[in-house]
């Protein structure tokens, strides 16, 4: 199970503004307090920065390792930006993240190398050029052909983190069930590769949406799902995160439950 | 009638919509008046509801949906009278180049249809050439562009480029659109406007035919 934190972002206000004053105080607060919440990565995504993402993207990526040992997640549809980040973040010994890959003949075969040469792991998007993937057919059908690529290109199983791509269930009654019937798929016929999810998606368009985010969360994980790209510091989440994850018996002892119990880390 | 259609263009039932306004042509009624006092009414009153936050996405889809049923039944009925009638503009959408978003523009394309636009939706990963070609052949009162992804953003940039080097710019109005997408982006770009979401795109296309 891991988590990625989701709070640097470029299109978030509070992040935009931090960016433009250059107030490196603020972007360490919010990478720190996502680490201390439980962060396993902090992603970092300046994709709003048209002009400057890969000037940007390094500043950012300097600016958290000078205080935050976490892992980073160099977050951009743009290989030139993911290039910048990770050129930045390779100067320590930490495992790096790649947001991300996907079935795209251009953008695969521009992202692979980063991939391989800087031994990261990899969020596998799953959207080719036909398009973004309606039923769990279609998840399947990429799925199948990504993995086995990757694999094929010389990428271990268990540095790949399926993204299935979540679409609102405001516009299509099935998208969440389609999701859920992919990730058991890919559950049972790749032991090894794992499944990660933002959890914003699943409740655009709809009143009270964390409810829905918290619920999906938990029905993700029952079909599967082993990591997610969520706000840590969001309490009532992280409880469930913690709570399902023992209940589904991914938590010797309940030592994880536990552990964030005691650290206060959930209401 | 009219009443009775607007309320099931509000409770998004295509089906009940379908069979009240061929209950209305049946008994004579003017398929104008039908749209303007029914089926008008009814999408307005949807797309003012999701801004008051009162109505929510499946509920404006499915408000979208009765009334693009109900003007298919009305539209050869108004080309019938070819002198009293004319669609509210023509419009051309899209998703551009290197995009695959679909769900959000073809909300939009649905949303512009049920408000009585001739709408000619080209898909998704549309091409800056493609999109001069079909203002060329189509000669849209507008054309929307969609974004999705910072990356393609640059790509509603060169369709208007595009445009300028083909000599319609002058022709056609630029929306531009997608969650990145911002107003000052569209004024950064030379677009004609940016619109938020369904509701806004349709306005102010209303508001450009004026």
């Amino acid at each position: 199970m891991l988590i990625v934190g989701e709070l640097i972002n470029s299109s978030r206000e509070a992040v935009r503004r931090a960016i433009e004053g250059r107030d490196s105080a603020a972007i360490q607060r919010l990478a720190l307090s996502q680490a201390a919440a439980g962060a396993d990565y902090i992603d970092i995504n300046c994709g709003t920065r048209i002009e400057d993402e890969e000037e940007t993207m390094q500043w950012l990526v300097q600016c958290i390792q000078e205080v935050c040992d976490a892992p980073l997640c160099i977050d951009s549809p743009a290989p030139g930006a993911l290039a910048a980040g990770l050129e930045a973040a390779q100067r320590r010994d930490k495992p790096l993240m790649i947001n991300s890959i996907t079935a795209e003949q251009m953008r695969y075969a521009a992202v692979l190398p980063l991939v391989r040469k800087y031994k990261a792991k990899v969020i596998a998007l799953l959207m080719d050029d036909r398009g973004m993937p309606e039923t769990a057919a279609d998840r399947i059908r990429i799925a199948d052909r990504l993995i086995g690529d990757l694999i094929a290109d010389g990428i271990a199983p268990g540095d790949i983190y399926i993204d299935p791509l979540v679409k609102p269930i405001s516009t299509g009654s099935s998208f969440g069930r389609e999701v859920l019937e992919a990730v058991r798929y890919i559950s049972e016929r790749y032991p090894e590769v794992h499944k990660i999810c933002g959890l914003s998606n699943i409740s655009f368009g709809l009143p009270n949406r964390k409810i829905l985010n918290r619920i999906f969360m938990i029905q993700a994980m029952a079909a599967g799902m082993d990591a997610y790209i969520l706000d840590p510091t969001d309490r009532a989440m992280m409880g469930l995160f913690y709570g399902s994850r023992a209940l589904l018996g991914y938590d010797p002892y309940c030592a994880g439950y536990l552990k964030a119990h005691r650290s206060g880390l959930y209401d | 009638m009219f009443e009775e259609i607007k309320a099931a263009i509000l409770d998004g039932d295509a089906e009940k919509t379908m069979a009240l306004v061929k209950k209305a042509l049946e008994e004579g009624m003017d398929p104008l008046e039908v749209l303007n006092k029914g089926c008008i009414p009814g999408i307005e009153k949807a797309g003012a509801l999701f801004e008051a936050e009162e109505f929510f996405l499946p509920e404006l889809i499915t408000a979208g949906e009765a009334t693009k049923a109900a003007m298919e039944l009305l539209l050869p009925e108004l080309r019938k009278k070819e002198d009293a009638w004319q669609s509210a503009g023509k419009f051309v959408i899209g998703t551009v180049e290197g995009d695959m978003h679909d769900i959000g523009k073809s909300i939009v394309a649905s949303m512009l249809s049920a408000a009585g636009f001739e709408v000619f939706d080209l898909g998704i990963d549309v091409s800056a050439e493609r999109f001069v070609e079909e203002v060329k052949a189509k000669q849209p009162h507008i054309v929307g562009l969609s974004a999705l992804l910072t990356s393609t953003m640059p790509k509603q940039q060169e369709v208007i480029e595009a445009l300028k080097e083909a000599g319609l710019r002058d022709k056609v109005k630029v929306l531009v659109g997608g969650a990145p997408v911002s107003s000052e982006w569209a004024e950064k770009i030379g677009a004609d406007g940016y619109a938020e979401d369904a509701v806004a795109a349709v306005k102010l296309a209303k508001k450009i035919m004026q």
